[in-house]
């Protein structure tokens, strides 16, 4: 892997965790119900004004662990800690954690005013203390002129906003957030994004988010917890996620991937050479990976790290360059996506921006291209 | 056009045909003949009649007391019993209890009222109680298949009802106990008004179970009708049936209207 620069270390404790202490500790909770194990041996540590989002499809665990450390389920083993008290068993309405529901599960039956101030009252805070913090709250999500309202009478936007400003109104060290955003037409959803990680930078909470939307995740988080039947497959800061994922099921899960197999020629330390009949060609990498002469991997490369030619290119080592007929085009405005099919009869997709207006010389359907890529461009996968 | 003519027609003969003889026995409590088929003028003195008989009007408040007694007991065990089968999914002999709950839906009243009659005979000979029979023992026997209508109305509420909402409320700190009084009980509040109601009208309604199970002096209202109109029709029975069906139409309106209210705001929200 290749080295990257150690920027901001103060803004990113996980990077350091000798000398931070974690907000969240996870450790080796599992959760069954019945036989099946919706979450299975995880432990993960979280800090303190972290935006950090769990990420995976559907029965990946995600939830369940939300639910868990919220307290509406008991991990069947394993401890959670929060700012370093066991939470493992205490009741959900004693912990110092709050959550925002996917419903938004505003109570029909009250003002957005009342929705709000539900928990304030239940810590029997002095009238005027709630008044004035409901307000506040209301300001904050751009509602103030809504706090009479019943929320029937809201749109999917403003009830996602009430839920927020009622999960915060107890000023949560915690907050949790089932698919915030999942409600939300497209544009909405993009625009409250950034609100989101605005009020989050601003109130220095620490949110747990939980999606299975990777642009979503990406945008959002600090740090991303890629999960897969129960289990956690990655951590890490999105670019980490993106650029250099550990197992093909990261690589295939976040954003599109070419991936080919191939075995091991050369193990220096310095490069690898792999030969991928798949490709047609050797994968020449440019740094030293933990294989075995012989050894079967994955190789995995994003489309846009990928360059295509109508000339051969110049390329040293004798590798990274291969041939194809270009079978479809997708011209997405920004960038056109070339899907070529390989000598091999391999299919992989290859993306290029489109730098010029109507470029008459573009490259088009049937010709026979030239596909290169860098050194370190792929990834190189043993899982 | 012709489709135009063809709809209200069947309509007026459907209502005609459930409503015509309600309305007959309405009109004609205002009849002045004592013949009950004889029009021949407008009158109310059915309606005094009726108010100067102790009899009829002592009958009435017993039912009436019993209808809401009985009611008020079916809601609580009612509501009770529909908690348990909505929220505790799988427990044991859940499949048996669901069956029990909902089997006087379907039990036919003759059974009911005698079983229990030979239930209340047996406890008096070995518990020494009830002593004898009368309302104490109408209220237990409309107490039971009144719950059973209860637990059915809450169960249908209950089941899409939105778990997250209580959860919500446990996460902002409220116990328990406190999120049932906040949260669950004013979201199910219309169906238990509607259980209520349902509870007092079929309780009021109720002959056969009644005359099984009461004693002497503890003649409910459907009792002391049937047993004069065996003696023949009576115009001051009508002037009772029109007040009857005048103070059930009100409670199922009441019902009907607090039910749209708070329906809009349920599914919506």
């Amino acid at each position: 892997m290749a080295k990257k620069p150690q920027l901001a270390i103060d803004t990113r404790p996980w990077r350091d965790p000798a000398n931070n202490k974690p907000f969240v500790r996870i450790r080796n909770v599992t959760k069954k119900f019945g036989d099946v194990a919706a979450v299975n041996d995880v432990s993960l540590d979280i800090y303190r004004s972290e935006l950090f989002c769990l990420l995976g499809g559907s029965g990946s665990g995600k939830s369940t662990l939300l639910r868990m450390l919220a307290g509406f389920e008991t991990p069947t083993s394993g401890t959670i800690e929060i700012d370093g008290q066991d939470m493992t068993d205490v009741a959900p309405y004693n912990r110092p954690v709050n959550m925002m529901f996917q419903s938004y599960a505003l109570f029909p039956h009250m003002t957005v005013e009342q929705n709000v101030a539900y928990g304030l009252k239940r810590d029997h805070l002095p009238r005027a203390e709630i008044a004035a913090r409901v307000s506040e709250l209301l300001t904050l999500v751009k509602l103030q002129d809504y706090g009479k309202r019943k929320p029937h009478q809201l749109s999917g936007g403003q009830r996602q906003r009430v839920a927020l400003a009622r999960a915060l109104a107890k000023r949560p060290k915690l907050l949790l957030l089932d698919e915030p955003l999942g409600a939300l037409d497209k544009k909405l959803r993009e625009e409250t994004q950034f609100e989101l990680v605005k009020i989050q930078e601003q109130l220095g909470v620490t949110f747990i988010v939980v999606t299975h939307d990777q642009e979503e995740a990406m945008t959002l988080a600090t740090r991303i917890g890629v999960m897969n039947q129960g289990e956690i497959a990655m951590i890490g800061e999105p670019a980490d996620i993106y650029e250099f994922p550990n197992s093909r099921f990261v690589a295939g899960f976040i954003g599109s991937v070419n991936m080919v197999e191939g075995i091991v020629t050369e193990d220096e330390p310095d490069h690898i050479r792999i030969r991928s009949g798949e490709l047609g060609c050797d994968i020449y990498v440019g740094h030293g990976v933990d294989c075995a002469p012989d050894q079967l991997l994955w190789w995995a490369i994003r489309p846009e790290k990928m360059h295509l030619s109508r000339e051969r290119p110049e390329v040293g080592h004798d590798a990274n360059v291969t041939s194809g007929v270009v079978e479809e085009i997708a011209y997405l405005g920004d960038i056109s996506v070339y899907q070529i099919a390989l000598d091999s009869g391999k299919r992989i997709r290859v993306s290029q921006t489109n730098a010029s207006r109507g470029n008459p010389d573009a490259i088009t359907w049937e010709e026979r291209v030239f596909v290169t890529w860098g050194d370190s461009s792929g990834s190189v996968l043993t899982s | 056009m012709r489709r135009g003519w063809f709809i209200p027609i069947v309509a007026a003969l459907g209502f005609s045909f459930l409503y015509a003889p309600i309305i007959s026995l309405v009109v004609f409590s205002f009849n002045e003949n004592r013949l009950v088929t004889v029009w021949s003028g407008f009158s109310l003195k059915w309606y005094g009649e009726l108010f100067s008989d102790p009899q009829m009007l002592g009958a009435a408040w017993l039912s009436l007391q019993i209808a809401a007694i009985s009611a008020s007991i079916a809601l609580v065990l009612g509501t009770l019993a529909a908690i348990a089968l909505v929220r505790f999914r799988r427990f044991r002999g859940r499949t048996l209890f669901s069956g029990m709950v909902s089997a006087p839906l379907v039990m036919p009243d003759v059974i009911t009222g005698l079983s229990l009659l030979l239930l209340f005979v047996a406890m008096e000979s070995v518990l020494g109680w009830p002593q004898g029979r009368g309302m104490l023992t109408i209220v237990i026997a409309h107490s039971t298949f009144c719950t059973a209508y209860v637990c059915v109305v809450v169960q249908s509420r209950l089941s899409d009802f939105d778990r997250s909402l209580e959860e919500a409320a446990m996460d902002l700190g409220a116990s328990p106990l406190r999120t049932f009084f906040d949260i669950t009980l004013p979201i199910i509040a219309p169906a238990l008004v509607s259980g209520w109601l349902l509870g007092f009208t079929l309780s009021l309604d109720d002959l056969v179970i009644a005359s099984f199970v009461s004693g002497p002096g503890s003649s409910t209202l459907p009792m002391v009708i049937f047993s004069k109109v065996r003696l023949g029709v009576s115009p001051d029975v009508n002037a009772l049936a029109t007040i009857i069906i005048g103070i059930v139409s009100l409670g199922v309106l009441t019902a009907t209207i607090i039910q749209l209210r708070n329906r809009p705001r349920s599914s919506r929200a």
